[in-house]
């Protein structure tokens, strides 16, 4: 773990074996979601890798019927709407992640503040560039 | 840091642009070319192209929509201006903004007297859910759409908070799309030429004519909450909470206060200009209000030496409706949550109102060419401050005004204030 770069593609290797990673500032302690090279709060430039314990609560939400090519690939349409967010970890820090588990076709039923722990799905990637347009990826989620 | 002041003073003398529509057949350069037209005709006692030296063009898009990179010298060149240097500017939907800013900066340097700034997008190229998969590209693709987030979804995820934290309703936030269509009705550049009563009325007639059963509408607001015609695009927002998908282009003629008064008896003063940069909506304190919006507005009111209370008109950043009520208040012009969620309702930021907001229809009726948006927004209020703005024209002596222009969703703030003296 300590010699991966601190890159996305590392937070996505993690994923694959079921880990939540950040960053951890060596000098004021922040833990940077997403993983980040350098400190975005004291500007430090030295960072560790840590293990997010994966439980938070949801700060805010949308329910989506019109969805990215990847959530619309997955099965989602404006009759199966899904749901993403920003979840507060433990932790402190904070992410954007799909939230499963909730009843996405009734958003009116899902509270903030609502309690919530990580989860790994497989599904395709999102990008423009068509040879890694669906490149099956690990992502993190969370379900309530 | 210290209260920072421009070199030298700055004022736009002249600002046009083409109309904003679904403009098929018609290319970025050719779209800018009618703003560059309208603007020159703008200009009181005219001027000589000759006198232009340098352009500045944002635009987001041009290489996904028309698969054209650098598109700023291509407008220079249509617009016969080779071989003024010509910058390219993209900061998502806050590009113009970012490339007034740059000319202003320009002409403050003391390197230029006279330049052109503005954007262009023509965005009606690609089916919708490729369009709406590039505007998402303004957003952090790496962490964001990796969420599954949409560029609405955003937007929708803010106006959860709000909705949570103020008791703010979908009704506040139909009234800023209702207002923001009557006075885009009355913009006859804006893509939208209908009030939501005119639009629902056409929807009944097509009924009619289709010989289908006729909704029985009793108003506005109840077309509004008819799921069939105003769909959950991403919770809480609606079919009638977003902007359209637009081509268009707007510039403006920036001049060194020295030499605005050759062109012009009454030059628009920049007094006041802010730019901040946010993060992704996980790395904000909030999600009630745009924080880089809070920033912006702050180093533009302290350059002018004015007060939100002190302004009277102002274009914001409408691309959802959650977006003006958030920007109404970032801006200080209302308490943060009930008063500015309420404000469109209450009448108070209507055209005839004591704060008049987005009178040119704002980018919800009068469309949203991405790159081009904050240039349009200048429009406005160049053509207000004139007493230009024909039926749009405000009732109060718009002698000082604001822009605020954002790009993507908060990563880019711009803001600007405007005197006539």
């Amino acid at each position: 773990m300590a010699d991966m770069p601190f890159t996305a593609a590392s937070f996505d290797k993690f994923c694959t074996e079921k880990k939540l990673m950040a960053t951890k500032c060596k000098k004021c302690g922040a833990i940077l979601l997403p993983p980040r090279p350098l400190c975005r709060k004291c500007k430090n430039m030295d960072v560790e890798w840590v293990q997010l314990k994966g439980k938070g609560k949801i700060v805010s939400f949308t329910c989506i019927g019109v969805g990215t090519p990847t959530m619309i690939e997955a099965g989602y349409d404006r009759q199966h709407p899904y749901c993403c967010g920003v979840i507060e970890m433990e932790e402190g820090c904070r992410m954007t992640a799909q939230i499963v588990g909730v009843d996405a076709e009734h958003p009116e039923k899902i509270k903030i503040g609502t309690p919530v722990t990580v989860d790994f799905l497989e599904r395709g990637s999102f990008s423009l560039v068509p040879a890694i347009a669906n490149v099956k990826k690990v992502y993190a989620v969370f379900r309530a | 840091m210290s209260k920072r002041k421009l070199g030298r003073g700055v004022a736009v003398i002249g600002a046009g642009m083409s109309k904003y529509g679904v403009r098929a057949g018609v290319s970025n350069r050719e779209m800018f070319v009618e703003a560059y037209k309208n603007m020159l005709g703008s200009v009181d006692r005219g001027i000589d192209p000759k006198d232009i030296e340098a352009n500045y063009v944002g635009c987001c898009g041009a290489w996904n929509w028309e698969t054209q990179a650098g598109i700023g010298k291509w407008c220079t060149d249509w617009a016969g201006l080779i071989p003024i240097p010509s910058t390219t500017v993209d900061n998502a939907c806050a590009s113009a903004s970012v490339a007034i800013r740059q000319g202003i900066i320009g002409i403050a340097s003391g390197l230029y007297d006279v330049v052109i700034a503005g954007g262009v997008e023509k965005m009606t190229t690609l089916p919708t859910n490729e369009t709406t998969l590039i505007l998402a590209t303004g957003s952090d693709m790496a962490w964001e759409t990796y969420a599954g987030y949409t560029f609405p979804g955003l937007y929708a995820t803010m106006a959860t908070a709000h909705m949570n934290e103020y008791g703010t309703t979908s009704e506040d936030l139909m009234a800023v799309a209702m207002k923001n269509h009557d006075n885009g009705a009355l913009n006859p550049m804006a893509q939208f030429g209908q009030t939501i009563r005119e639009i629902m009325n056409a929807r009944i007639a097509k009924c009619r004519e289709k010989g289908q059963p006729v909704p029985g509408w009793k108003d506005e607001m109840d077309f509004l909450h008819d799921a069939a015609y105003n769909p959950v695009v991403a919770w809480p927002l609606k079919l009638f909470d977003c902007c359209p998908i637009t081509d268009g282009a707007a510039c403006v003629l920036l001049a060194a206060e020295e030499v605005a008064k050759n062109f012009t008896d009454t030059p628009i003063y920049v007094i006041g200009t802010g730019q901040a940069s946010g993060g992704a909506l996980h790395d904000r304190d909030y999600l009630t209000g745009i924080p880089a919006s809070r920033i912006a507005a702050k180093q533009a009111y302290e350059m002018a030496g004015v007060t939100p209370k002190d302004i009277k008109i102002a274009e914001v950043h409408d691309c959802f409706t959650i977006a003006e009520v958030m920007a109404i208040a970032d801006l200080g012009f209302f308490k943060p949550g009930k008063e500015a969620a309420r404000a469109a309702a209450e009448g108070k930021t209507l055209r005839n109102g004591p704060k008049p907001i987005n009178t040119s229809g704002g980018l919800k009726s009068k469309g949203h060419p991405v790159g081009a948006t904050g240039a349009g927004m200048v429009v406005e209020i160049f053509e207000q401050m004139k007493g230009h703005a024909g039926k749009r024209q405000v009732p109060i002596d718009a002698n000082l005004t604001l822009t605020h222009n954002v790009g993507a969703h908060g990563t880019t703030v711009v803001v600007q204030i405007y005197e006539r003296r």
